[in-house]
C-alpha cells in the first residue's frame, strides 16, 4: 500500500460460476482487488464482462443456483465475508456496505412510500424506533439534495422523477452510515445532465462521509472524472489496474488502449466514422485457459493461445494482463 | 376515490337496467310453458284462462316495467315494512312465483343461507389454501412441492364439479360410509354435536367447490408472485440486508396480491354459477337448485329474479375489484 492504510475490503481469487442447461459459464475469474478507506474505484468494461457479477457476488446478492461463488476470500472488517452464515451477511448489507443499482425506476418497491423504504435499513441495522428513523430518513432526503423532504417521505417512488429516486436510492445506501458504497451503473439510466448532477452529489458525499466507493460503469468519461484508481474487466477478469492518470496517459493492455480510442472526440475532422472494437466478446463457457481478448487483440501471438496472461506489475500501482507488458 | 364510487354506481344503474331487459327478452322469446305441467285433465279454456291469471295475457312492454317496479320499487317497501314495521307497500303485488304461487322473495330468503354456508365457506376456504400454496409455489419453483401444486391445480382445473363430486360420494358415502351424502337443510346447529354433524355434512360440497377455487387462486397466485420475484426492487430489499421473510411475505407479497385481490373478487359470482351443479349432486337446497327446478317449470319470475340478482353481484363485485385495486396499488388513482 502506497500510503500505508489497510484496505476496508480486500478480494482475492473471487471465482462465480453460473450453472446452465448448455454447462457452466465463468463469469468471474480469479478477480482480485482491494479498496481503501475513503478510495473511489472505478470499474470498466463492457457488458457481460463480470463487473456486476463480481461486486454482487461479493454480498450472496446473486440468486443460487444458477450462481455459485466457487472460491477466493472477501475480507471485510477482519471477516471472510463469503464465509459468514446468511444473518451474518444480511448485517453487513444495507449496514457496512451500501448498494445504489442501475435503474432507478424499478429498484424502489412501488407501493411503499419512500420514508419507509428508508427507514427500513435503519430499523434493522441500528435499531432505531420509528419516529427516530423518520428523523433519520429526513435528514437523509435533505443530504442527497431533495427539497421539501419531509413531505416527501410519504411520496410513493412513482411521483419522483428518475433523477429523484436514484437519489432516494443512494439515501437507502447511505441510511446506515456505510463504509463501502457499491454503486452498479448508477447514472447509466439517467440523462445527461442528471448524470452530472449524480456525479456531483457522490464526489460531495464522498468526501463529506469518507467513505470508500466502487463505481461500476462502462463510460470511461464518467471515471476520468472522479475514480482515484481505475480496474479495466474483459471476460470475467481483471485486465488493467491503474491510478486513474496512468490509466488514461499510459494504458498498458490492448483493450484498454483500443476503448481509450472509442471515445469519440470534439477536437478535430468530423467526418471520420466512430471508431469500434472488432468481434465479439467472449463466450464464458469452461474456465479460461487463453488471453480472453485474443480473438480482437491485434497484437495476439501464439502464446496467447495456450495460456491466459496473470497481471504483471508494470510499476506505479498499475499492472497489466498481457504478455506484451511481461518483463517491462 | 368516492367520487369515483359514486359515478361508478350511477353508471351502473343503465348497465343493469339493459341487463334486465336482456334476460327478461330471452326469457320471452325461449320456448316452454308455465301451464305444462298441469295436471291434462285441465280443459284448454280453464288453462287460458289460469294464463290470463298470471298476468302472461299482457304484451312483454307492459309486463318488463311490472317487473321493474316490483323489483326495485314493491320489494324494498316490503322488506322496509317487515323490518321497521311500517306499511309502505300497502298491500302492492309482490313479483309471485308461477309454481309455488310464493312471493318469489320470501323463497330466496329461505334458500339463500344454505347456498351462504356451501358456497361462502368453500370460497373462504379455496382461498385460504390457496394463497400460501401460490406464495411456497413461486418461492420453491419448480421444487417438488411446486409440482405436486401443478399437478392437482390442472386436476382442480379440469375434472368438473359433477364428476369429483359423485365420486367424493361413491368414496366417502357409499364405500367408507363416513360422511352423509345428502345436505340436510332441516338441521339446526345448537350443541357440539349437531355443530360437528353440520361440519360433516359440509364437508364433500364445500371440498368440491374449494378444489375449483384452490386451483385458479393458486396459479394466479404463483405467476403474480414469479413476476415480483425477479424485480429490481427484491434485489434492493436484500441489499439493504432485509430478512428472506420480509423481502418474499412483505416486498413481494404486496405487489402480487394486487392482480389477485382482483381474481378474488371477480371470481365471487362464478362460484355461485358452479354451486348450481354442486347442490343438485349434494341434494342442497340452495339458489342454484332452486334456479333449476324454476327453469324446469318455466317459472319466468322466478328465473328472472335469481339471475338478475347474479348479474347485480358480478356488476358490484368489479365494481368492488375495482375500488380496492386503486387502495391497494398507489400509482392508481381515480379521481
Amino acid at each position: 500500500m502506497p500510503d500505508g492504510a489497510l484496505p476496508v475490503l480486500d478480494v482475492r481469487d473471487l471465482k462465480t460460476v453460473f450453472k446452465t442447461r448448455g454447462g457452466e459459464v465463468h463469469a468471474v475469474n480469479d478477480v482480485s482487488f482491494d479498496l481503501r478507506p475513503g478510495e473511489l474505484l472505478g470499474v470498466v468494461g463492457e457488458s457481460g464482462s463480470g463487473k456486476s457479477v463480481t461486486m454482487m457476488s461479493l454480498l450472496g446478492l446473486l440468486p443460487s443456483p444458477p450462481a455459485d461463488v466457487r472460491g477466493g476470500t472477501v475480507t471485510f472488517d477482519g471477516k471472510d465475508l463469503l464465509q459468514l452464515d446468511p444473518e451474518g451477511l444480511r448485517s453487513v448489507r444495507g449496514g457496512k456496505i451500501g448498494f445504489v443499482f442501475q435503474d432507478p425506476m424499478t429498484s424502489l418497491n412501488p407501493v411503499f412510500t419512500v420514508g419507509m423504504q428508508i427507514a427500513e435499513p435503519l430499523r434493522k441495522h441500528m435499531g432505531l424506533s420509528k419516529a427516530q428513523a423518520a428523523v433519520r430518513a429526513k435528514e437523509l432526503l435533505e443530504l442527497v439534495g431533495i427539497p421539501d423532504a419531509d413531505q416527501r417521505l410519504k411520496d410513493y417512488p412513482h411521483q419522483f422523477s428518475g433523477g429523484m429516486r436514484q437519489r432516494v436510492m443512494i439515501a437507502i445506501a447511505l441510511a446506515c452510515d456505510p463504509k463501502v458504497l457499491i454503486a452498479d451503473e448508477p447514472t447509466t439510466a439517467l440523462d445527461v445532465t442528471i448524470q452530472a448532477q449524480i456525479l456531483e452529489l457522490m464526489k460531495e458525499l464522498r468526501d463529506k462521509l469518507g467513505m470508500a466507493v466502487i463505481w461500476i460503469t462502462h463510460d470511461l468519461g464518467v471515471i476520468a472524472g472522479i475514480a482515484d484508481r481505475v480496474m479495466v474487466m474483459y471476460g470475467g477478469q481483471v485486465v488493467e489496474h491503474a491510478p486513474v492518470r496512468e490509466l488514461f496517459g499510459n494504458p498498458g493492455h490492448p483493450y484498454t488502449k483500443a476503448l481509450l480510442t472509442t471515445i469519440p472526440k470534439i477536437t478535430g475532422a468530423r467526418e471520420k466514422r466512430l471508431t469500434i472494437i472488432e468481434g465479439q466478446p467472449p463466450i464464458l463457457a469452461g474456465a479460461p485457459k487463453s488471453c480472453p481478448f485474443r480473438d480482437r487483440c491485434n497484437v495476439a501471438f501464439d502464446r496467447c493461445a495456450v495460456e491466459n496472461p496473470r497481471r504483471y506489475d508494470v510499476g506505479a500501482g498499475h499492472d497489466v494482463a498481457c504478455f506484451h507488458a511481461e518483463g517491462t | 376515490m368516492l367520487t369515483y364510487t359514486i359515478r361508478r354506481l350511477l353508471l351502473s344503474i343503465p348497465t343493469l337496467l339493459f341487463i334486465a331487459f336482456v334476460i327478461f327478452m330471452l326469457l320471452e322469446l325461449a320456448p316452454g310453458d308455465p301451464m305444462a305441467q298441469m295436471p291434462l285433465t285441465i280443459p284448454p279454456e280453464v288453462k287460458e284462462k289460469m294464463r290470463l291469471a298470471l298476468g302472461l295475457g299482457e304484451p312483454w312492454w307492459v309486463r318488463f316495467p311490472l317487473w321493474l317496479k316490483q323489483f326495485f320499487i314493491v320489494e324494498p317497501q316490503y322488506w322496509i315494512d317487515q323490518t321497521f314495521g311500517t306499511n309502505f307497500a300497502d298491500g302492492a303485488q309482490r313479483i309471485i312465483s308461477f309454481q309455488s304461487r310464493s312471493p318469489v322473495f320470501d323463497t330466496i330468503a329461505e334458500r339463500m343461507p344454505q347456498t351462504l354456508w356451501v358456497v361462502g365457506m368453500s370460497y373462504v376456504v379455496g382461498v385460504l389454501i390457496a394463497l400460501p400454496i401460490g406464495i411456497i409455489s413461486a418461492y420453491r419453483q419448480y421444487s417438488v412441492f411446486d409440482n405436486v401444486g401443478t399437478f392437482v391445480s390442472m386436476i382442480g382445473f379440469s375434472v368438473p364439479p359433477f364428476f369429483s363430486g359423485v365420486v367424493l360420494i361413491v368414496i366417502f358415502s357409499v364405500s367408507l360410509g363416513w360422511l352423509p351424502s345428502i345436505y340436510d337443510t332441516t338441521h339446526q346447529v345448537v350443541d357440539w354435536d349437531t355443530f360437528v354433524f353440520q361440519l360433516r355434512q359440509m364437508i364433500m360440497p364445500v371440498m368440491v367447490l374449494a378444489l375449483q377455487t384452490t386451483a385458479q387462486v393458486s396459479r394466479y397466485m404463483r405467476a403474480s408472485m414469479l413476476d415480483n420475484l425477479g424485480q429490481d426492487y427484491v434485489r434492493t430489499a436484500r441489499a439493504k440486508g432485509m430478512t428472506e421473510s420480509v423481502v418474499v411475505m412483505k416486498h413481494v407479497l404486496r405487489n402480487s396480491m394486487i392482480p389477485v385481490i382482483t381474481v378474488i373478487a371477480l371470481g365471487i359470482p362464478s362460484i355461485f354459477g358452479g354451486a348450481i351443479i354442486t347442490e343438485q349432486i349434494f341434494k342442497v337446497n340452495g339458489l342454484g337448485q332452486l334456479l333449476i327446478i324454476a327453469l324446469q317449470g318455466s317459472d319466468i319470475p322466478m328465473v328472472m329474479t335469481i339471475t338478475f340478482l347474479l348479474a347485480v353481484l358480478i356488476v358490484m363485485m368489479n365494481l368492488i375489484a375495482d375500488i380496492l385495486y386503486g387502495i391497494l396499488d398507489p400509482r392508481i388513482r381515480y379521481d
